[in-house]
């Protein structure tokens, strides 16, 4: 097992396992799903749908089949929580896994894992295997009468973009990654056409606390808007990379204090997807109302070339496009040809507001969530550091 | 490909049907057992797997071709990948990858004419608080150096080949 450079001391650690599971059994389902409601926890991978809403949504649908299904398809650029959660704390995702499916009323949990983390997959078979054996998963689960519940583990096979959750859907399907129209949503149409509640790793390890402590607890923490807490993955020019938790709505100078990267010249919040935020904005707040994340937090030193940063995440998206809506499969080559003509100090002012608008139009008329944000870090960048990208001179060490 | 070997990996696609379940959600999971046990999903392999699921062949193939994991074409007995990704790249991967082109004496997207080694770009691997990360095959590697590089590549070779027999006939035949 490979452990993270830093892992600060989190709230999962202090949790004692089953205790949030035997507390969901003791509760009826709609008193179940109103305690995650109230504790206004969002979804951890990213895109911050609101958990109680989701489940109720799946638990209302009338369906024979329904499915849980985990997201460990970690694929953002700079993360690494879900791994190090899934190394340490297995049960508490595995338990809320089991918390969804009895909300939603369902038999079926799949945790679908991301081709890279193969090596994680004996211990995640180990650590279900032995839930099975104390009666957690299966038939009558936790003693529950009538209450059947199993897990399997499905694995991708590289590619980023099955971590949204309607190509994650058609990969388990056995077909190509490819995001679906929105509605219908998976919780009415997901798996096999049948209601399905997909979540992130973290976000059932938090249901499961959630079950623990209470929802006022979780509600307490962070902002009005985002409440609760949050793990993050930091890398790049700091002293202390690693693994963190913090509040919602922590500011970046503050966060940027705790990994020891104070002099940092810009922070990429939220990945690839995410936002480049420059020194003069570090007051901004971490949370779904102001720069929003899914745990991937970037830092870079003064000595860093950040059209050289916005020409890797473009090459990402480039490669990682799925190719099936225009503005993402053409718009990602055509901003990528423009970071190059940049490099070589060849690109006008007009053309450079040109690859902007384009850009914009990615964000509106993309089909999912990678298209509409894999022109952020782009436009941000060029926002932000418009000095520092134009005007070079060709062949300028940079 | 020998008719014997033919044989074999359908009686393997058959084996792995009925394991995950004979219709269509098992097609990603015995397709990775292919990849995992003849390091590519032949053409033979993917008109096999679609006669048995009732598709048409060119479904099988559009699905081997979206997934980075899955290959037509025969891949080395090691798959070497390197994280291109910003972490790992401002902890000094383009070093990294020029070693390892340097050791294996192929470019990325190369297999070794011996069929051991294939290098491939991977983008984020997650190890990115300890970068550069090098996945090979399922086991990962972090904080990886220009020097280290010969290390992995000393283990992949003392796990299979010549070097793990300690018998030199087996040379020719590599």
């Amino acid at each position: 097992m490979i452990t993270p450079n830093h892992k600060a001391p989190l709230t999962f650690a202090t949790i004692e396992p089953d205790v949030g599971l035997r507390a969901a059994m003791a509760k009826p389902r709609a008193d179940l799903i109103a305690e995650i409601t109230a504790s206004q926890l969002k979804g951890r991978g990213g895109a911050g749908f609101p958990t109680g809403v989701k489940w109720n949504l799946a638990a209302a649908a009338q369906a024979d089949v329904k499915y849980v299904i985990c997201n460990a398809d970690e694929g953002e650029p700079g993360t690494f929580k879900d791994r190090v959660i899934l190394t340490d704390h297995a049960d508490l995702v595995f338990e809320g896994m089991t918390i969804g499916g009895y909300a939603v009323g369902s038999k079926t949990g799949i945790l679908y894992l991301r081709g890279e983390y193969t090596y994680l997959r004996p211990h995640l078979d180990a650590v279900l295997a032995a839930r099975r054996k104390k009666g957690l998963l299966g038939v009558n689960v936790a003693g529950k009468q009538g209450f059947e519940f199993d897990i399997e583990i499905r694995m991708g096979s590289g590619a980023y973009i099955c971590g949204e959750e309607t190509a994650l859907i058609e990969s388990l399907e056995g077909c190509r990654g490819e995001p679906r129209n929105r509605p219908p949503f998976p919780v009415d149409t997901g798996l096999n056409g049948k209601p399905s509640i997909v979540n992130n790793v973290e976000t059932f390890a938090w249901a499961t606390c959630i079950l623990v402590k209470g929802s006022a607890w979780f509600k307490a923490i962070g902002t009005q808007r985002s409440t609760g807490l949050k793990i993050f993955s930091v890398s790049g020019d700091c002293k202390l990379p690693g693994i963190y938790e913090f509040p919602m709505g922590i500011t970046v100078n503050k966060m940027l204090e705790a990994v020891g990267g104070a002099d940092a010249k810009a922070v990429q919040i939220g990945g690839a997807s995410g936002h480049c935020v420059p020194a003069s904005e570090f007051g901004r707040a971490i949370a779904f109302e102001d720069v929003s994340t899914g745990g991937s937090i970037i830092v870079f030193g003064h000595q860093r070339d950040m059209l050289a940063v916005a020409k890797n995440f473009l090459e990402f998206f480039v490669e990682e496009s799925c190719g099936q809506c225009t503005p993402c499969r053409d718009g990602n080559p055509k901003l990528l040809e423009g970071v190059e003509m940049l490099e070589h100090g060849r690109c006008s002012m007009r053309y450079l507001n040109e690859l902007s608008s384009l850009g914009e139009t990615m964000q509106v008329a993309s089909k999912c969530g990678l298209g509409q944000s894999a022109p952020n870090a782009f436009l941000s960048i060029i926002k932000h550091f418009k000095d520092e990208v134009m005007g070079r001179t060709q062949g300028a060490a940079h | 490909m020998l008719v014997t070997e033919q044989e074999r990996l359908k009686s393997d696609i058959g084996t792995w049907l009925q394991r995950f379940g004979n219709d269509r959600a098992a097609l990603i999971p015995v397709l990775q057992e292919i990849q995992k046990k003849y390091a590519r999903v032949s053409e033979y392999g993917m008109q096999v797997l679609a006669d048995q699921l009732g598709i048409h062949p060119v479904e099988v193939y559009s699905v081997v071709s979206f997934y980075s994991f899955l290959d037509h074409r025969p891949q080395g007995k090691f798959v070497i990948r390197l994280c291109r990704t910003i972490s790992c790249d401002m902890q000094g991967k383009a070093r990294v990858a020029q070693q390892l082109e340097s050791d294996l004496g192929i470019t990325f997207g190369e297999t070794t004419p011996d069929g051991k080694f294939s290098l491939e770009w991977a983008n984020c691997l997650g190890m990115c608080d300890q970068g550069p990360a090098v996945l090979v095959n399922d086991i990962i590697y972090t904080r990886v150096t220009p020097a280290t590089v010969h290390d992995i590549l000393e283990t992949c070779r003392k796990t299979f080949g010549v070097y793990a027999l300690e018998s030199s006939h087996e040379e020719g035949h590599a």
